[in-house]
């Protein structure tokens, strides 16, 4: 501990030592910023936790993906295995097994006239859970691709398409909203006039309509290059959707501390407008920007699939949990596993960020204590 | 208030203006093809082509391809470059099953996310109200399109149970109890998502109302807690709800169910957009997000002017 420079000056250091001389405990009075004090808030709410761990150990599954698929499953996310036969028991059992008109649950051969008897073109095989050594773990699709490896796959691309997109869609609102809060006047009515134009599209609508529109050719201006099948299609269609409804909220929040002391202090002392917004204002705006970020991932995570879904997304053959869905829509009465497992992966992910997401808002903001305690 | 009234009207209209001409920029800048070889199909001569492209307007100048495009739409003779139809027309077509899916989604959606947000404000902290509040997240978390077709497998004829008809809108002129028991299924799956939503915001309302001063002031002077919560407490608390009801039920109205409609297969407005975006037939793209947007802005209207009758301490001037 630094001792004061003058007798006379009394800091916040000369306070500490008084109150160790007199404590005698030796404890020593340390500042609590308010991220700190936000921690201790979080750290007692374990559901937060326990979703932010589920988060983590998802994206960790996803990771290692290739780790499974070259490993257990011995194949990769692309791979097809029409014509071979799986050990499963100890008995080959083709991955693909003849069609023809069969009863859609049984899967038993049946004459054509009755309701549940369709034509099928070939059934795949179906999950074999532990007694494949492996291999279709949750079965295969129509390709004869291994559906576990792909919902892993699938996962990085989802998971990547999420947190990239809201990244750059958070990025982008906070500059409006800093630009619009900060400067008001004609920069604050284009700004929130954008936003409106914005909101008077279906989210879901503008997205589907970008992101078919550009999955044929790609995007070749600005100087930006990118090629139809790319994922950077989907994400940055997405981020964009969205960003005005983080813009418009923050917007609200830099627009009454611009009216605070500080930021007039700051303009006294000759600060640059880039500086009052950069060191002033963002810090203010921070926690319900870290909020959002963790929110808007779970919402764009759920976008992706639907794009995907309406086959504005992600192309095939790349896999993501959305694509995964939609291709096993078809098959949904036989092997119902090929769009549950996705869909599951989908609501765990989203369901993790949400909750952890309240968490987050409740320990960053402390007016929640209030809600709690009632 | 009038002069509210026609500022908004008018802001409403640019709005629709802007919204279409993004559209139209989009479809313009990020080529899909050219319309003309598409309807003059695959066998054509290069100088079918140029007829077509000067006949149907694509040589002109972008601005005065919207232009004739928004007259022909309020004209009503806007036809798809596909199939040739009358844009209008479709989505006249349309309109039935998605005015039925959002009516009845609507009431439902309001009618449980309302109780799910008293009932849990009311039993704050306690089991039922955390049960409530797992549920509601569980119903945000779940995509809407997913839901419906593990709802369509487990409950929809052909599927594990057969309980429901499986998809397709029955027209209710023809047969009312064959309509709701067609589109009971695509309700309930649309209003999981709003329900959650709704149920929350409501809860977090209700608890920040019941710490104001004017409810102690209520309790003080013995009202009974019934009168109090209802009275008093819903009536601010539901103002918020008000303004996000008009909204998302403007958007739904609008086309914005594409899933829904997409996986129940009801032939709405919302599908018919799905389905020239796929085949990057403009037309039918403007046409229906003129559509969306109309609703969009006149029930953003509708709701400031309810919000300013609610709530008397926001007047507009």
């Amino acid at each position: 501990m630094a001792q004061p420079a003058t007798e006379s000056e009394f800091t916040l250091d000369t306070a500490a030592q008084l109150a160790r001389e007199e404590g005698g405990g030796g404890r020593e009075i340390r500042g609590r910023s308010p991220w700190y004090l936000a921690w201790r808030r979080l750290r007692r709410n374990t559901v937060a936790l326990l979703a932010l761990l589920v988060f983590f150990l998802i994206v960790a599954a996803c990771l290692l993906a290739p780790v499974f698929a070259n490993h257990v499953a011995h194949t990769g996310p692309n791979a097809n295995h029409v014509l071979e036969r799986v050990n499963v028991d100890g008995q080959p059992t083709p991955v693909l097994s003849q069609g023809g008109y069969l009863n859609k649950k049984t899967l038993q051969p049946c004459s054509t006239g009755g309701s549940d008897c369709k034509l099928f073109s070939s059934i795949p095989i179906g999950p074999t859970w532990f007694s494949g050594g492996g291999r279709f773990v949750l079965g295969a699709d129509s390709n004869g691709r291994d559906v576990a490896v792909r919902l892993l796959y699938g996962g990085r691309v989802s998971l990547f398409v999420g947190v990239i997109s809201s990244a750059i869609c958070v990025t982008l609102a906070i500059v409006l909203a800093l630009l619009a809060g900060y400067f008001g006047g004609w920069v604050d009515f284009i700004i929130t006039r954008f936003f409106d134009l914005f909101f008077a599209f279906p989210a879901v609508l503008l997205g589907i309509a970008l992101g078919s529109a550009l999955a044929i050719n790609g995007f070749h201006h600005f100087g930006l290059n990118i090629g139809s099948g790319s994922i950077w299609i989907p994400t940055l269609v997405i981020s964009y959707v969205l960003i005005p409804y983080v813009g418009r909220p923050l917007r609200g929040q830099v627009l009454s501390l611009r009216e605070k002391e500080f930021v007039e202090a700051a303009i006294s002392q000759g600060a640059s407008p880039l500086r009052i917004m950069y060191s002033d204002l963002l810090p203010n705006v921070a926690s319900s920007v870290l909020v959002f970020f963790t929110l808007i991932i779970a919402n764009n995570i759920v976008l992706e699939a639907a794009l995907s879904f309406l086959g504005a997304g992600v192309q095939p053959p790349t896999a993501s949990w959305g694509t995964l869905i939609s291709d096993g829509q078809t098959l949904i009465v036989t092997r119902p596993w090929l769009s549950l497992a996705p869909g599951i992966a989908i609501v765990l992910t989203v369901l993790a960020l949400n909750v952890f997401g309240d968490g987050l808002r409740d320990a960053l903001d402390p007016r929640a204590k209030v809600r709690v305690e009632h | 208030m009038l002069t509210f009234l026609v500022r908004r009207m008018i802001g409403a209209v640019l709005v629709c203006l802007a919204v279409t001409f993004i559209v139209f920029l989009i479809f313009i800048v990020v080529p899909g093809g050219d319309p003309a070889q598409r309807i003059a199909g695959k066998n054509a001569t290069a100088q079918n082509i140029i007829n077509i492209r000067h006949s149907w307007g694509f040589d002109q100048a972008f601005y005065v391809q919207y232009w004739n495009m928004l007259k022909k739409m309020f004209s009503g003779d806007l036809v798809s470059y596909t199939s040739q139809q009358n844009v209008v027309d479709q989505i006249i077509q349309g309109m039935p099953a998605t005015f039925s899916l959002t009516i009845g989604a609507g009431i439902i959606w309001l009618f449980f996310g309302i109780c799910v947000g008293v009932i849990s404000a009311v039993t704050a902290g306690r089991l039922s109200d955390r049960l409530i509040t797992v549920l509601a997240l569980i119903g945000i978390s779940m995509p809407v399109f997913w839901l419906g077709i593990v709802a369509r497998y487990y409950f929809a004829e052909g599927g594990v149970a057969t309980i429901f008809p499986d998809g397709e809108y029955f027209p209710i002129s023809e047969n009312p109890a064959q309509w709701f028991w067609h589109l009971l299924l695509p309700w309930v799956v649309l209003a999981v998502l709003f329900i959650g939503f709704y149920g929350r915001v409501l809860r977090g309302n209700i608890l920040d109302a019941i710490n104001e001063d004017y409810v102690r002031t209520a309790k003080a002077k013995g009202l009974a807690p019934r009168r109090i919560l209802i009275r008093h407490v819903l009536r601010t608390s539901l103002i918020p709800i008000v303004t996000l009801f008009g909204l998302d039920f403007a958007g739904v109205l609008g086309g914005g169910a594409i899933l829904t409609e997409t996986v129940f297969d009801l032939h709405g407005v919302g599908q018919y957009a799905a389905q020239s975006i796929n085949n990057f037939d403009l037309p039918p793209i403007m046409g229906v997000t003129m559509y969306g947007a109309f609703f969009i802005v006149t029930f953003s209207v509708l709701v400031d002017l309810f919000y300013a009758y609610l709530d008397p301490r926001i007047r507009p001037t």
